[in-house]
């Protein structure tokens, strides 16, 4: 028998049992569509998780005075003991190395801001120009801290557009005078609202100020932390070993900071989450298994119901292997059909979940969708083997007495 | 030539305890172009016989050769083989596919046996025209008369133009006037040159046959062209 005529006529067997055909159809989408649907959750939760770190800066590398016990990174670590300050100069020494593309020193904490008569406390962060193009920020309004000297900063500030909002009742503030405990600053700029927050610090609320202006207000030798950008994705790795071999020949051949890269907190969410959706995906994989049963027990219905038919091909002169195949192209069919109709299903369940929830990029993972389908195939086929092979084997004159 | 020979065909079966001789020494020769009518009591062994001779059931023991060639060694492939092209089936209860059209339940043993479509539609064609259902074609089984239904059977059977048409009791569902239509039609093939055997109860329609082999528990028990073979029997 032809291949053509095996599918054309598996396909009019199947569309003469409507019921029967449909309901195992629909398991089958049910079971794909769950996996593409839950997956597009896990993998949409990924994603947001990543993207919000990702808004850092690209290529970020982040030095934090203190040495941490363990390499990783974790939220213990990022609290250290101090042995040895990391100055401004150490971070000046690091924009020389060959990996690296831009450094920011940056210095935090909290102060009084006093401006048109109002007063409140804010956090201010001491920093310098590069700041700006690490953290990828936009201005509002005037521009960024001028680049100067870092031990020499100007009297300038940029302020945060809540900061404006506050203050200034939203009026243009570049120009004006602020008070900072007991300096006096004018303001240069206004950041643009990044909604970020980092560590508890959103940026829409601080004031910038050159990082020696800052250390002198909290009187303090040591930076907070040293943000530095590599050339590329590539130079991560390099930046890290140079920054740390720089560090240590500064302070006198002690290893005293640590260095964390934006990729190793990122990988450990990543791996994470990915954990989490192959999980769900293989819970939703067993309907799939079900799915794959229930095709096997129509298939088997099939083939009692259809007893006669078998023996009458048989009679025509119909191959038991013929017979087989006509069997299994019906149950490859029917999950073909199911697992389409699934993937479709499944889509339009992750777009309404995009819907819902406009900020999580719920899409199904192109494995996901390829794991569901091709399961979706193999278990009606692998299932379907068994009824198939049952017709095959079915005596012919006892197939024909059944009528 | 004889198209079909029979030597020493055993077939018993087993019911639990109870073993049923359903054929037993069996030696029959058919030639090419006869027209016999097995006939005897119910439960005889003649659908046994006429199933063995359609390569649908095997003998316990004996030898059967189809136009001169042993099939009972054959391969259950090869014996498909020999059914698809040398043998056609007509059958009480017609045995069409209920889902497909006269046209197609005509054309199904041509798509077996990987007959091209275009080829198949030509072919089919003709059947219809030269069975009176030119009118049926896209009809489904359920949409025709019993006679009808037969003729698409009948046309069924014999579109790969076999050697041997074997009929067990195809008349058994039908009126006497529309069974008489049925037997014409099976005799005018007949005539063209095709082996007929047919399996009845009816008398009537033995007696036109050429031969008549009468069988009893499993035993050929008289054959028309060999009247000396009762004698012995007895
Ligand atoms: N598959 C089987 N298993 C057991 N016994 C069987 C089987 N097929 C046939 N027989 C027995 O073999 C004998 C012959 O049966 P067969 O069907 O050939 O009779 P028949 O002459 O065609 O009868 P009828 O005129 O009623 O159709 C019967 O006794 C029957 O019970
Ligand atoms: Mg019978």
């Amino acid at each position: 028998m032809r291949t053509a005529d095996v599918l054309r006529f598996a396909r009019d067997a199947a569309a003469g049992y409507p019921l029967r055909t449909s309901l195992s159809v629909l398991a089958m989408a049910i079971g794909v569509a769950a996996v593409v649907v839950l997956t597009s959750l896990g993998d949409g939760a990924r994603r947001y998780v990543v993207e919000q770190f990702s808004s850092l800066g690209s290529n970020l590398v982040i030095v934090l005075p203190g040495r941490s016990a363990t390499g990783g990174f974790s939220p213990a670590n990022a609290v250290t003991t101090t042995p040895r300050d990391l100055t401004v100069d150490d971070a000046f020494a690091l924009t020389r190395l060959p990996s690296v593309r831009r450094v920011a020193p940056l210095a935090a904490g909290n102060s009084e801001i006093k401006a048109n008569g109002r007063l409140r406390e804010v956090v201010v962060a001491g920093t310098a120009s590069t700041y700006l193009e690490i953290r990828s920020f936009k201005m509002a309004q005037g521009h960024f801290l001028p680049e100067a000297d870092w031990n020499r900063g100007a009297p300038v500030a940029v302020i945060g557009v809540k900061i404006q909002e506050e203050i200034f009742a939203g009026r243009p503030a570049v120009g004006e005078l602020i008070r900072l405990g007991d300096r006096r600053l004018r303001i240069v700029g206004v950041l643009k609202a990044t909604g970020q927050g980092v560590g508890g610090l959103n940026t829409d609320e601080v004031v910038f100020v050159p990082v020696s202006i800052a250390m002198s207000l909290f009187n303090t030798n040591s930076l907070f932390r040293v943000l530095i950008e590599a050339r590329s994705r590539d130079e991560i790795e390099a930046v890290k070993r140079e920054v740390t071999a720089a560090l240590k020949a500064r302070h006198g051949g002690e290893e005293d900071v640590t260095v964390i890269t934006q990729d190793a907190v990122l990988a450990t969410f990543d791996k994470l989450l990915r954990a989490l959706t192959a999980a769900v995906a293989g819970i939703a994989a067993i309907s799939l298994a079900v799915a794959g049963i229930l095709v096997m027990n129509v298939m088997l219905v099939a083939v009692t119901q259809r007893t006669g038919e078998i023996g009458l091909l048989k009679a025509l002169g119909a191959r038991g292997a013929t017979i087989r195949d006509a069997f299994l192209a019906e149950a490859a069919m029917i999950s073909l059909a199911g697992a389409l109709t699934g993937y479709g299903l499944g889509l339009f369940g992750a777009f309404v979940l995009r819907q819902v929830y406009p900020v999580f990029p719920a899409y199904p993972p192109d494995w996901a969708v390829i794991a569901a389908l091709a399961t979706a195939l193999s278990t009606g086929l692998l299932f379907g083997i068994m009824p198939a092979r049952r017709a095959a084997r079915l005596d012919p004159v006892q197939a024909l007495m059944k009528h | 030539m004889s198209v079909i020979q029979l030597a020493g065909i055993e077939r018993v079966f087993h019911l639990g305890d109870s073993v049923v001789h359903a054929l037993t020494h069996l030696d029959v020769g058919i030639e090419s172009g006869e027209y016999v009518a097995i006939m005897g009591p119910s439960g005889s062994g003649k659908s046994t016989l006429l199933n063995l001779l359609g390569l649908l059931d095997r003998p316990d023991a004996g030898s059967y050769r189809l136009e001169g060639r042993d099939v009972t060694t054959l391969s259950p492939d090869e014996q498909a083989a020999v059914r698809s092209r040398r043998i056609g089936f007509v059958f009480q209860s017609f045995h069409l596919v209920p889902r497909l059209t006269a046209a197609e339940n005509i054309g199904l043993p041509m798509m077996l046996a990987g007959i091209p479509a275009a080829e198949r539609a030509q072919r089919v064609a003709q059947a219809l025209k030269d069975f009176g259902l030119d009118q049926r074609a896209d009809h489904r089984p359920d949409q025709l008369s019993g006679g009808q239904r037969q003729r698409v059977a009948i046309a069924r059977a014999t579109i790969m133009q076999p050697a041997v048409l074997l009929a067990d009791e195809p008349t058994g569902n039908l009126d006497r006037a529309t069974g008489d239509d049925v037997i014409h039609l099976l005799e005018a093939l007949n005539e063209r040159g095709m082996t007929l055997i047919i399996v009845t109860h009816d008398p009537k329609i033995g007696t036109r046959a050429r031969r008549q082999l009468m069988m009893e528990d499993g035993e050929l028990k008289s054959d028309s062209a060999r009247p000396s073979m009762a004698v012995t029997a007895t």
